[in-house]
């Protein structure tokens, strides 16, 4: 494995994370201001995690 | 009383869909090819045959990449499995045992034509065996149509058969009282989650029930695929890009024939802005209809993978270091991430039936407004 790809697989990772992070702290926010929209606040988040981690991994496996 | 019919529907498609689009889907798998190739003949689970480290990993990435990869017998152990049928149709219909091949070492002849496997690929050779290979090392014989019961179709098979007696049980079950019975306690909330949260808010309350049976049959076959492919008999179905491919295509193919005018109009055509724009939109959407699938493939696909090969190297890992105190710490973060993959397995699963009932419902929606 050579520095660029090293490096391309990097920022997937710091892309993913931040996306994942930023959508994970909006449901946090969200939950403390209204406990009773627990569940659906927690099914879209999951939903809205997985759409960002199937593109971060179609970047990685495209290499 | 219409679960019954549901059911019997769902699995009749599960089990049309994996054997018309999963057995020659496999015939132009992409490999994983990393460019450490040990072309020798294939070596299962012997780690410990090593001197430096070097072989170690190189050992290690071809044990992962041989774990991963569909194969032409079914190994539960080293030494223990079974042969499967190799059914290719070159100038008519050739079936014959794997047991042919010895694990990939000798040329098979039948009928006077000779095969030979390289990397679990069957190539049209003459009596030496000889594989002319170009630059890349990919060898460029030609390759018959294969129809193969391979290890993944095997696996797709034997799901399906147990899913097919699993709600036929249930069925059977529903017809003779309300309550739900044996099997039926477990799925039964299971599905009415999969109609009240998946299929009514996404596709309405109007025509959910015609989507009902792929959506049921989708959620169970990725699941339970996943959840086989933890186990560690290295049976990878959803991880193989041919199968979330055949997956995703019947999606794409379901969607596109029952989108009504409004869905095409939506595409082609979309009211509310400038005329100068118009084609402009027509072609992103355009581009939108292939890249929802694809991502639908792409995104299980890299999921399991990802998850297995993780898994694996960490477990890799322990033979590289080499000692006794690491590798309890390794076997623990294996065990965790193991875990993480069972919850991976179901989220996928939700997650794939959730964007098709989406894609359901743009397509059958009707409009109220402009």
């Amino acid at each position: 494995m050579e520095i660029p790809e090293i490096l391309g697989a990097g920022l997937c990772a710091i892309g993913v994370g931040l996306g994942i992070g930023r959508i994970g702290g909006s449901a946090m926010e969200a939950i403390a201001r209204q406990p009773e929209a627990t569940a659906k606040i927690q099914t879209a988040m999951l939903i809205a995690a997985a759409l960002i981690e199937g593109f971060g991994f179609a970047a990685l496996f495209a290499k | 009383m219409h679960y019954n019919m549901y059911s019997k529907l769902s699995v009749s498609l599960a089990l049309v869909g994996a054997i018309i689009f999963s057995v020659p889907a496999f015939a132009q798998d992409q490999n994983h090819h990393e460019d450490s190739h040990n072309v020798a003949a294939h070596d299962t689970h012997d780690h410990m045959t090593s001197e430096e480290g070097h072989d170690v990993k190189a050992q290690i990435k071809e044990t992962i990449e041989h774990h991963l990869a569909d194969s032409y017998e079914f190994t539960i152990t080293e030494g223990v499995g079974f042969p499967l049928p190799v059914i290719l149709f070159d100038e008519g219909l050739k079936v014959f045992s794997s047991s042919k091949f010895h694990h990939g070492e000798s040329v098979a002849e039948v009928d006077g034509n000779y095969y030979v496997l390289h990397h679990s690929k069957v190539y049209k050779t003459d009596a030496t065996g000889h594989l002319s290979m170009d630059e890349h090392h990919h060898p460029t014989n030609v390759m018959p149509l294969d129809f193969s019961i391979t290890k993944n179709v095997f696996m797709i098979l034997v799901m399906a058969g147990f899913i097919f007696f699993l709600f036929k049980g249930v069925a059977k079950a529903y017809q003779e009282s309300q309550t739900p019975k044996k099997a039926g306690r477990f799925l039964e909330p299971i599905i009415i989650y999969v109609r009240d949260e998946i299929a009514i808010p996404n596709i309405g309350e109007k025509h959910y029930k015609k989507y009902m049976s792929y959506l049921l049959t989708v959620f169970f076959f990725i699941w339970f695929m996943n959840l086989v492919g933890m186990t560690p008999l290295g049976i990878n179905v959803t991880g193989n890009i041919a199968i979330t491919f055949s997956l995703a295509l019947i999606t794409f193919i379901i969607t596109q024939i029952s989108g009504n005018k409004h869905y095409w109009q939506h595409i082609l055509w979309m009211p509310g802005i400038p005329v100068i724009l118009k084609p402009v939109m027509a072609i992103i959407e355009i581009l939108g209809l292939f890249i929802k699938p694809f991502s639908l493939m792409m995104r299980l696909y890299a999921n399991m993978l990802a998850g297995h090969v993780v898994i694996m190297s960490i477990i890799g890992l322990i033979f590289v270091f080499g000692s006794w105190l690491i590798a309890p710490a390794f076997f623990g973060l294996t065990l965790v991430l193991s875990l993480l993959e069972v919850l991976v397995a179901a989220l996928q699963a939700y997650i794939f039936t959730m964007l098709t009932a989406l894609y359901f419902g743009s397509a059958v929606e009707e409009h109220e407004h402009h």
